[in-house]
């Protein structure tokens, strides 16, 4: 005897490795690469930008769970840095700080608290804070600085001012200027790999953002579902227009590597919280976010899609989870 | 080598800890005083055929079961009953138990011949079964189902193969492990019995890779038996769950609420397979079975051959005590096995281990808000949505949670492992569970 | 043009028509009779929807009246007699009178009677831990303290209390709906007449175990020696399975069994006291008598004796802890 107090309680008794935590911090190394590739190309721009958006996201979450809800700060597990960077990525390197801080704390304050904290948004927070941003001001937000002459190893055409070479594309679709004759203007597919082009601060580096989501997928933080059927939908649908009129649309490689893809198929769309739960439901997702993707970029009105893309897919999350239920072993037929 | 076979849906891979897979089988002394619950299966309690200050000796029966899912009971020792008394079981709930005070002289029951006679024997069907109902046995994996229940095969269906369960895909536990090197040929045995039985051509043993002396020693000793093939299957929890084990060996899935039966699939535990050896050669009743004691912080991770009825608290005193920092002590493996409250309970049939577990490991850590992370219902091996279920269960919505299948559910704890949120979802769904059976039982009535 | 006016006329009044005779038809051929009676009755309900009546709510419940033309079985416990007389004239019928009841815990398992020998590590749910194991305490019936009596509760009635980890029934609150005395896995809470002024007697323990088991556990627990079924006046005392059970229609709150169970498993509720001055608040009242009640025949002090000289020193103890009372009673 003398034992103290035996614990009791149902099984299982033991618990694996994974935490919220080991979760979130393994994003936020997996987005380290496009950070150092974006601060490569744009000087501490990007950089002031990203760790701004970081310090407001986590000081809002503090903020206002400490004094609006009186509730325990759950500031510790990582998933406001996960925001800010991701914010922080969604935003051109030369935005003024107030505004990043206006975006963190749409995101913090609108898209994620008022729900009800981690778990309970149905919108990807960094991307409400982008979105809305984006509207609220469209003129900073749509001007890119360009990379740093100095960083760049390969050729970059005078031309390329200030525009992202998706804007490029529309600029040029829209004065009826054939394909051939806008690539001669913007940057090369080699550029757009290695991120020498202008854009938001995460998504320039193409490679960066692969190293990246090849991280999560060994690290099992994110499954292949949703980035493969993202990533395949727009290569398929972009390719069938490419092939059907060549002079008219790029071809979907450059789709690919250009604008918020990658950075949307692996790090936006794979958020736990905003993606469906079954496996069938998530390539679901990722192959209607590509569709949206494509066809806003071909036929709508703004150069890129992703993040409305993703929005409009997360909205339809709830019922994906209703349509898609993962199969069950053993299930009766007509039972 | 070719991949391993294994099952479809779902599963994790924990920490394996086999910390006594070496350490061989000992006879465990017989204690002063065996505490035998009359009630060691599923079913009704056994009716007691002993009084007061009788002298039985071993292997007498001293309690019969009646009902048609309940097991006979033999006294594991030989002495005088002491009481006939309700004692406190492991979960602290009051449960019948026949109190048996040892003899200096053990003496076996008359028909027991404790040498094997090493003579091929025939046998018929309803000898098998008659013998193993008269030795009370039970599915040694923990379910405790009588065995000899599986063994009738209803009408119209055939029973084409015959699942050995080597399986022990629990962390930790070995007993099996160690009876399948030990007693290899003794099992095979009791495998080619229950197959004439069956009138079963084929039987798989189904035995995880990570236990290769085994898988070569009974691949070894399978030769001599026709239509026994040893299998070797990719380590992955819940294996060896019954329906999880017959997906894996001939991908057959077993229907929501049906037997294995309906897929023409008998399954036994090899500890089973043992067991009928020994009813069938030796006359033996259940009285003893392989436990194992282990733990981080146990000195000598040991596996025993314990008479039934032996107090958990002796056990651990010949593994060298309770180690001051173990916080929990379970009666079976870390996934499914129930946490003692009381030490003084007695290893019953069900008794496949005696895990001992650190403070650091035995508390739970506080929850979360779920993520969605989708984790639970990919390792689901039940292809359920555990989320969803604990949602359902929270809010009281219990029909629509029978309908999400939570019936379905084998209770194996894969979701509370893997959820990074350190969310109790297997509590929560138990509770729902229970509550559905309440639902379908007044569904019943009405 | 002319052509185009007339057409369109004719075609949506057509339309118009037909819909009209469609719903006209509908109308006639799906109505729902109604007794205008069902929403009167309906109206006067309190509106908690608690399943006390036991229908699935008030509305269903009035419904029930007016189809059965009866009050027989009908019994609202949250508006009482006094709602169930307006009923009555409402459906002129008389209602019969029922008396008032409460939720009460039959448990006295507080941490000092019952101590911990397990810590429990889970969900906060009787439900779950019943399942488990039998709980901290070792008693196999006693009160688990996970509030699930709280969480049904549809009136904020019942607390767990930090103290004893015993649940505290607000008496001014609790309607007697009966969702508590359900949702307890183990049956602990059952609803008992109010009586005079509130006062109540009850044997505060449900264990049918033997006595010396069930006192290992809880030094409150009932150990049916049957004192108290020899010491009533009024037969009100059944002994069964080792526990003692009043029958609070038959017991006149003499209170003479209270002294003499050796455990101080009886409690007597609500009894003035009179050294203590009468507090104006209610519930601070009613905390202090539960925690008089279940401290005064069962101390501390008995609790530690207890450890050092096991049961027989229990008795002439008792007595001694007693002695207050029965010199009150003389």
């Amino acid at each position: 005897m003398g034992q103290s107090q035996l614990i009791i309680s149902h099984s299982p008794h033991i618990k694996g490795k994974d935490s919220i935590e080991s979760i979130m911090y393994g994003v936020v190394i997996a987005m380290l690469p496009a950070l150092l590739a974006s601060a490569w190309f744009y000087g501490i721009g990007a950089l002031k930008v990203v760790i701004f958006s970081v310090i407001f996201c986590v000081i809002f979450e503090y903020l206002i769970q400490k004094f609006l809800l009186n509730i325990e700060s759950t500031v510790k597990d990582g998933s406001a840095i996960v925001t800010g960077i991701l914010l922080g990525f969604n935003l051109p390197s030369s935005l003024p700080i107030w505004m990043v801080g206006v975006g963190a704390l749409v995101a913090i304050g609108i898209a994620k608290l008022s729900f009800g904290g981690l778990g309970k948004n149905p919108f990807n927070p960094a991307l409400v804070g982008r979105v809305f941003l984006l509207v609220s001001f469209p003129v900073e937000m749509t001007s890119w600085p360009r990379p740093l002459d100095t960083r760049t190893m390969l050729s970059i055409p005078d031309a390329l001012t200030g525009a992202t070479p998706l804007g490029l594309i529309k600029e040029g679709v829209a004065k009826g200027e054939p394909i051939a004759e806008i690539m001669k203007h913007a940057p090369s597919h080699l550029d757009a790999l290695f991120g020498a082009i202008g854009g938001s601060v995460g998504e320039v580096s193409a490679l960066a953002l692969i190293v990246g989501g090849l991280y999560l997928l060994y690290k099992k933080i994110i499954t292949w579902h949703i980035p493969i059927s993202f990533l395949g939908t727009v290569a398929l649908f972009s390719g069938v227009f490419w092939l059907i009129q060549p002079e008219k649309y790029v071809d979907p490689l450059y789709h690919l590597l250009t604008g918020g893809i990658l950075l949307g198929a692996f790090f936006m769309a794979t958020d736990m919280v905003t993606s469906p739960m079954s496996k069938l439901g998530m390539i679901f997702f990722g192959t209607g976010a590509g569709l949206i993707t494509i066809l806003i970029r071909l036929f709508g009105a703004y150069p890129e899609g992703v993040s409305f893309a993703i929005l409009i897919m997360n909205a339809l999350v709830p019922l994906i989870n209703i349509a898609f239920k993962p199969k069950r072993f053993g299930e009766v037929k007509n039972g | 080598m070719s991949i391993l076979k294994t099952f479809k849906l779902g599963g994790i891979h924990p920490k394996e800890g086999k910390l006594s897979a070496n350490s061989p089988i000992k006879n465990f002394p017989l204690p002063k005083t065996v505490y035998i619950p009359v009630s060691q299966h599923i079913g009704a309690p056994a009716t007691v055929l002993v009084a007061k200050g009788e002298n039985v000796k071993t292997g007498q029966l001293i309690a019969k079961g009646e009902g048609f899912i309940s097991a006979n009971i033999h006294s594991s020792i030989t002495g005088k009953i002491a009481k006939i008394d309700e004692i406190v079981d492991s979960s602290g709930y009051p449960k019948k138990v026949i109190v048996i005070d040892r003899a200096d002289e053990e003496i076996w029951c008359d028909n027991i011949s404790d040498s094997d006679p090493n003579t091929t024997k025939e046998f018929s069907p309803e000898e098998v079964k008659q013998k193993m109902r008269e030795a009370g046995i039970v599915g040694l994996g923990g379910a405790t189902f009588p065995s000899h229940v599986k063994m009738s095969v209803p009408e119209g269906k055939t029973a084409e193969y015959l699942i050995i369960n080597g399986v022990e895909c629990e962390p930790y536990l070995t007993s099996d492990h160690r009876l399948m090197l030990e007693k290899g040929d003794e099992i095979l045995k009791g495998i080619s019995i229950m197959m004439k039985t069956l009138n079963t051509k084929k039987a798989l043993i189904g035995i995880e890779n990570n236990k290769k002396d085994a898988i070569e020693h009974l691949q070894k000793l399978s030769k001599n038996y026709s239509g026994v093939e040893v299998v070797p299957l990719k380590v992955q929890y819940p294996q060896g769950g019954e329906k999880q084990l017959i997906d894996a060996l001939i991908k057959r899935e077993v229907p929501s609420g049906k037997l294995p039966i309906e897929v023409g699939c008998v399954v036994q535990n090899v500890g089973t397979a043992f067991a009928v050896y020994e009813a069938l050669y030796k006359n033996k009743p259940l009285i003893e079975r392989v436990v194992t004691v282990t733990g981080d912080s146990v000195k000598e991770p040991s596996n025993f051959l314990v008479r039934i009825g032996t107090p958990i608290e002796s056990l651990i005193e010949a593994v060298g005590g309770l180690p001051e920092t173990v916080a929990k002590v379970i009666n079976g493996g870390p996934m499914m096995g129930k946490a003692l409250s009381n030490l003084s309970a007695p290893v019953t049939k069900g008794t496949s281990g005696i895990l001992l577990i650190d403070k650091k490991e035995a508390s739970r850590k506080t929850s979360k808000n779920c993520i969605r992370c989708a984790r639970c219902t990919m390792v689901c091996p039940m292809g359920l949505a555990p989320y969803l279920l604990e949602n359902l269960a929270n809010r009281k919505l219990f029909e629509s949670s029978e309908k999400e299948g939570i019936m379905d559910c084998i209770e194996c704890g894969s979701c509370s492992y893997t959820c990074p949120a350190n969310r109790p979802l297997l509590d929560i769904i138990r509770v729902g569970k229970g509550e559905v059976n309440t639902l379908r039982r007044k569904r019943v009535q009405k | 043009m002319d052509t185009i006016i007339v057409a369109s006329l004719v075609s949506l009044g057509g339309i118009g028509f037909f819909a009209a005779v469609l719903l006209f038809g509908a109308a006639k051929k799906f109505k729902v009779e109604e007794d205008p009676k069902i929403d009167e009755v309906n109206e006067i309900l309190p509106s908690a929807n608690c399943g006390g009546c036991g229908y699935a709510g008030c509305r269903n419940f009035a419904e029930g009246i007016v189809k059965n033309r009866s009050l027989d079985g009908f019994f609202c416990p949250v508006g009482g007699n006094e709602l169930m007389k307006q009923i009555a004239e409402i459906m002129g019928l008389t209602a019969q009178e029922k008396e008032p009841m409460v939720a009460v815990v039959r448990c006295s398992g507080s941490f000092k009677n019952s101590p911990a020998k397990n810590q429990f590590d889970g969900v906060s749910s009787c439900k779950s831990a019943h399942m488990l194991y039998a709980g901290p305490g070792g008693c196999p019936n006693g009160c688990l303290g996970l509030g699930d009596c709280v969480t049904s509760c549809p009136f904020d009635a019942i607390k767990i209390s930090s103290e004893t980890g015993l649940p505290i029934v607000d008496e001014e609150k609790c309607t007697a709906c009966n969702n508590c005395v359900v949702a307890c896995p183990r049956s602990i809470i059952e609803l008992r007449n109010k009586g005079k002024k509130n006062k109540r007697v009850f044997v505060s323990c449900i264990n049918k175990e033997k006595g010396a088991v069930a006192k290992k556990n809880c030094s409150a627990a009932c150990i049916g020696c049957g004192k108290c079924v020899k010491e009533c006046p009024f037969d009100a005392i059944v002994l069964e399975n080792n526990l003692a059970y009043i029958d609070f229609e038959k017991c006149k709150l003499c209170k003479k069994c209270v002294p003499v169970c050796p455990t101080g498993a009886i409690l007597a509720i609500n009894f003035p006291e009179p050294k203590k001055i009468e507090s104006t608040d209610k519930k601070e009242k009613i905390e202090l008598n539960k925690k008089d009640s279940l401290n005064t025949p069962n101390s501390t002090q008995k609790n530690m004796n207890n450890n050092e000289n096991k049961t027989k020193a229990s008795d002439s103890e008792n007595n001694s802890d007693k002695k207050e009372l029965v010199v009150e009673e003389k």
